[in-house]
């Protein structure tokens, strides 16, 4: 068997490793220290080179000799990159033009590496870990960016990469990989309009997706990148830095090491309060000697963020806005990075959107319970699929002319019994398309009326008194409604431009409806009898 | 549920004229996913749906049927090869043949040690003690198990297998029978193809077709005749006692089954030797060559007589020439011969007809009116006619037989001309003078 190709999700926080194994479950891989979210850190310490969590530990003891938050800076020349970013780390510095790290290895010896030699090493650092893992070398990947990726920053990654003996076969972005992975393990059974989004360390990015036959097209991209989990972060050390201050008349956010070591085990505390709802913190000697000893609810925690996730609420709504749709039009959105851990997120987000929106976070059981792998999965799951073409077949595939399809612009359907349009076709489809409906049971002479229909938002104010009585909700209705009526926004489709009808006679047991859609964009439309296979085609 | 409105009026296919889709937009998707891949195809092979889903369809039928059987299984015996086996004495294991017992007949020295894996556990389960006595067999009766066993030992150790097979003579298979019709090629490849296995050099030779080239028939040839054989016949050794009381004998038995190998080595040797001869023999390919070099070399030796034979041929040519020539120039000389003696029996006639014609030149004209001296007349033109040369001769009696009458004058004048010149005295022709 040749080796697998291994999906790679780098991250600025941290990365993830994934393979599709033999068993053909898709194996997140986890480094020699277990960790399966590996920190994208690396730090120095004479010649001894760490990596991923133990370089992470460095940070306290060893700032100026641990690089972290490197990934944003590759492809970029040092005055378009953010150096501020990687400030809790070694300070960014100018090495050619480029962003580099000045590192002392060893008494007077002060290395200069690129950023694009960190990136190389610290590829070679998962590269290992997948290899001892899987115990085959690896020589193909799979890696997803982001998608304000450049076509530069791109290249200098796949130059990074092969020199680590790395070739990067297809670059996918995260919200397509995310959305891959997720659809793996739970398919939507619909065509489906999702907003993407990934709140990691440091920056946040969101993709309003749509899935049509399986295909995605991004609608609208939005990207914060002073929006993440250290945000996060920042409000718990400022509410513990407090709490200290005020009981040891001390100032813990004056010394780095002080804030070094609180912002540690705040990480550590935010990231069990995920999971359970108190959680301690305890750090010896935080300053002037002083232990820190304490213990937070989720509930203190999550009205000490609040505004936080009001922010990344906020940020969803952006992008939905960006995409020029409502929040109606939205099916589903998925959460992904480590900060969608947080329940509060999805809580916030349940609240935000109307029913019909499903929240796909890990606490929805038809999710995965780690976001956070779900990036590099896809890339897995791409990395499999990729296998079985040879190069040319995928060149050929990522074509602009394949790549840059026609999507349709408004949905085609048919109108029911009460003169409703029943979208078939949803808009944003590519084509050639097939759709098929079938009716059972259906008796008796039929019309079947294709229809363009438009879609609008009505809205409809409910006051409180105008609701029927004797309702099972009412009572709740009522609570909520003393202030101000409530506004019922529902999203319709009126049919506007008809197209064809159709009659067919004599069903006794049923009928299909087929709308096929070719790649000239000529619909046709097949109404077929179940039991005597008659037909009747009409087309465009 | 989905219910459409019943069909009030009588139609069944009305689209409505000039009636279109909103312009679609055209924007990039993401390459990531079998359905991109799909979409993919579709637009680069021009594929239609109903098309693409035929295609699919028919993969996914082919992915199934290949992945449910084990290519493996389908060579495997289905039933024993030989139904004797199940009788055979377990002791006498060695006589038995351990590729029918182990399911592999059909492959014997091909079979890979996967394959025999395989197949051992597929002889196992089916004829394990246990499973027998369940069918009603006695617990005793597991002489074939050991056997299945025993061949297993052999076949999966490279050595045992390497002397087993030396000694499969199963496997080997018989030259055409002499005398007998056959296909050269049909009927010795297998032959060739068999005795390969032995070989210790790798790959061997194919014996080909009637198109294979000189150069690859004369390779064959000479690789079989030096072959390098790893065959071996330990596998029909005696068994060697195993007590340690009788060393002599032992010695004895070692000795003597290492002199049967050798002969039976050297047997093997002549008979392969034997069999590549006669294969060469009747190989059609050698006879082909060794006439086409046979007229090849006749080819050449006449085109190197080339010089000789043009040089006889222009010297016969020359002779002919010269022959042709002198013949020629024979006929000629004896025509000329007797067109000289012709003209000159001519020339002859025509002086004595002139001659006549003068002579009577004088009777003719009744002697010049002097018929009293016709005698003297006719004396004096014989003597100038047989003066006259042959010039004057023809002269004269031209101009006689021109003007008759004037032949007086023309003797005359003749006569006097002689005189003059002296030839005759004008006393003799006193008349003309």
């Amino acid at each position: 068997m040749s080796s697998p190709i291994l999906g790679i999700s780098f991250g600025n926080t941290s990365s993830s490793i994934a393979y599709i194994n033999p068993k053909n479950d898709v194996d997140v891989i986890a480094n020699p220290d277990g960790e399966r979210a590996i920190p994208s850190v690396l730090s120095y310490v004479g010649e001894d080179e760490y990596h991923g969590g133990q370089a992470l530990q460095q940070l306290v003891r060893n700032p100026t000799n641990t690089i972290v938050n490197f990934r944003d800076f590759i492809g970029l020349n040092f005055a378009d990159a953010d150096v501020s970013r990687c400030a809790a780390g070694a300070p960014a510095i100018d090495v050619d033009g480029k962003v580099g790290f000045a590192i002392k290895r060893g008494e007077d010896v002060i290395e200069k590496i690129t950023v694009d030699e960190v990136v190389t090493r610290h590829l070679n650092r998962l590269k290992l870990a997948a290899e001892d893992y899987i115990g085959q070398t690896i020589s193909k990947t799979v890696l997803t960016v982001p998608t304000d990726f450049t076509d530069a920053q791109k290249d200098a990654l796949a130059a990074a990469a092969s020199k680590c003996g790395l070739k990067i076969i297809q670059f996918i972005s995260e919200p397509s990989a995310s959305l891959l992975a997720h659809i793996h393990s739970f398919p939507f059974e619909k065509d489906m309009n999702v907003v993407v989004a990934d709140f990691g360390g440091v920056r946040s990015d969101a993709a309003v997706v749509a899935i049509r036959n399986g295909i995605f097209t991004v609608l609208a991209t939005a990207h914060n990148a002073k929006l993440g989990g250290d945000n996060l972060d920042e409000a718990l050390i400022e509410y513990f830095a407090a709490d200290f201050q005020k009981k040891n008349q001390c100032n813990p956010r004056k010394n780095a090491r002080s804030l070094a070591k609180l912002r540690s085990n705040a990480v550590i505390t935010k990231k069990t309060l995920s999971n359970a709802t108190t959680a301690t913190i305890s750090v010896e000697s935080l300053a002037d000697g002083f232990d820190y000893h304490t213990s937070i609810n989720r509930m203190r925690y999550e009205l000490t963020a609040g505004k936080v996730f009001s922010q990344f609420s906020q940020f969803i709504n952006d992008t939905i806005e960006k995409a020029n749709m409502d929040i109606l039009d939205i099916d589903a959105v998925l959460l992904c990075g480590g900060v969608s851990f947080t329940p509060k997120l999805a809580n916030n987000l349940e609240f935000l959107f109307p029913e019909s929106v499903e929240i796909l976070g890990p606490q929805n059981k038809d999710a995965s319970n780690t976001p956070n792998e779900l990036s590099c999965s896809g890339a897995a799951l791409q990395g499999r699929l990729i296998g079985d073409y040879d190069d040319d077949e995928l060149k050929e595939a990522l074509q602009p002319v394949v790549l840059n399809t026609m999507h349709l612009q408004k949905a085609v359907g048919l109108l029911d019994a009460e003169g409703k349009f029943v979208p078939v076709i949803l808009p944003e489809t590519t084509y050639p398309a097939q759709k098929t409906i079938t009716i059972k049971n259906a008796k008796g002479d039929f019309l079947v009326g294709v229809y363009e229909g438009e879609s609008y938002i009505e809205e409809k104010t409910l006051e409180p008194e105008a609701k029927p009585e004797g309702e099972e909700d009412e009572e709740d209705s009522e609570e909520w409604s003393d202030d101000e009526p409530e506004v019922i926004r529902e999203k319709l489709y009126k049919p506007a431009t008809k197209l064809m009808e159709l009659g067919i006679k004599d069903v006794t047991k049923g009928l299909q409806i087929i709308f096929n859609m070719n790649k000239d964009a000529v619909l046709k439309v097949t109404a077929r009898d179940l039991k005597s296979n008659a037909v009747v085609q009409g087309q465009l | 549920m989905l219910s459409l409105p019943a069909l009030t009026s009588d139609i069944t296919v009305s689209t409505v004229a000039g009636a279109k889709l909103t312009p679609s937009v055209r924007r990039p998707i993401e390459p990531v996913g079998k359905d991109f891949m799909h979409h993919a195809t579709r637009t680069l092979r021009n594929h239609t749906w109903s098309e693409f889903e035929k295609i699919q369809a028919e993969q996914n039928v082919k992915t199934v049927d290949e992945s449910n059987v084990d290519p493996d299984e389908l060579l495997f015996d289905t039933e024993l090869a030989d139904e004797t086996l199940l009788g055979h004495d377990a002791r006498d294991w060695k006589t038995a043949d351990l590729y029918a017992a182990m399911g592999l007949s059909k492959l014997r020295y091909t079979a890979t040690e996967n394959q025999i894996i395989k197949a051992h556990r597929k002889q196992v389960v089916k004829y394990h003690p246990d499973k027998q006595s369940a069918s009603g067999a006695s617990l005793d009766q597991d002489g074939f198990f050991k056997i299945i066993q025993k061949a297993f030992e052999t076949l999966t150790d490279k050595n045992k297998r390497k002397q087993y097979d030396s000694c499969d003579f199963v496997a080997d298979v018989e030259p055409p029978k002499k005398g007998s019709e056959y296909d050269f090629f049909e009927a010795w490849a297998p032959v060739f193809a068999s005795e390969a296995r032995f070989s210790k050099k790798t790959p061997v030779p194919e014996l080909g077709n009637l198109e294979t080239s000189q150069k690859e028939v004369e390779q064959f040839f000479s690789f079989w005749h030096r072959f390098d054989s790893w065959r071996t016949f330990e596998f029909l050794d005696e068994d060697v006692p195993d007590d340690s009381s009788n060393r002599d004998h032992k010695r004895y038995i070692e000795r003597k089954n290492k002199a049967a190998r050798d002969k039976k080595k050297t047997a093997d040797n002549a008979r392969l030797v034997k069999l590549v001869e006669r294969a060469m023999n009747e190989d059609p390919r050698i006879k082909m060559f060794k006439e086409a070099e046979k007229k090849e070399k006749e080819r050449k030796k006449w085109e190197a007589g080339a010089g000789a034979r043009a040089e006889a041929e222009a010297k016969a040519k020359a002779e002919a020439d010269a022959k042709s020539k002198a013949e020629e120039e024979a006929k000629a000389a004896a025509n000329a011969k007797a067109d000289k003696k012709k003209s000159k029996e001519a020339a002859k006639a025509a002086k004595k007809k002139n001659k006549r014609a003068i002579r009577n030149a004088g009777k003719d004209n009744d002697y010049f009116g002097d018929a009293a001296q016709a005698a003297a007349i006719d004396e004096q033109i014989t003597l100038i006619v047989d003066s006259l040369d042959d010039e004057q001769l023809v002269e004269v009696s031209d101009k006689i037989k021109a003007d008759a009458s004037a032949s007086k004058t023309i003797l005359s004048e003749t006569a006097k001309t002689f005189v003059e010149s002296g030839k005759l005295p004008a006393s003799l022709v006193a008349y003309f003078a």
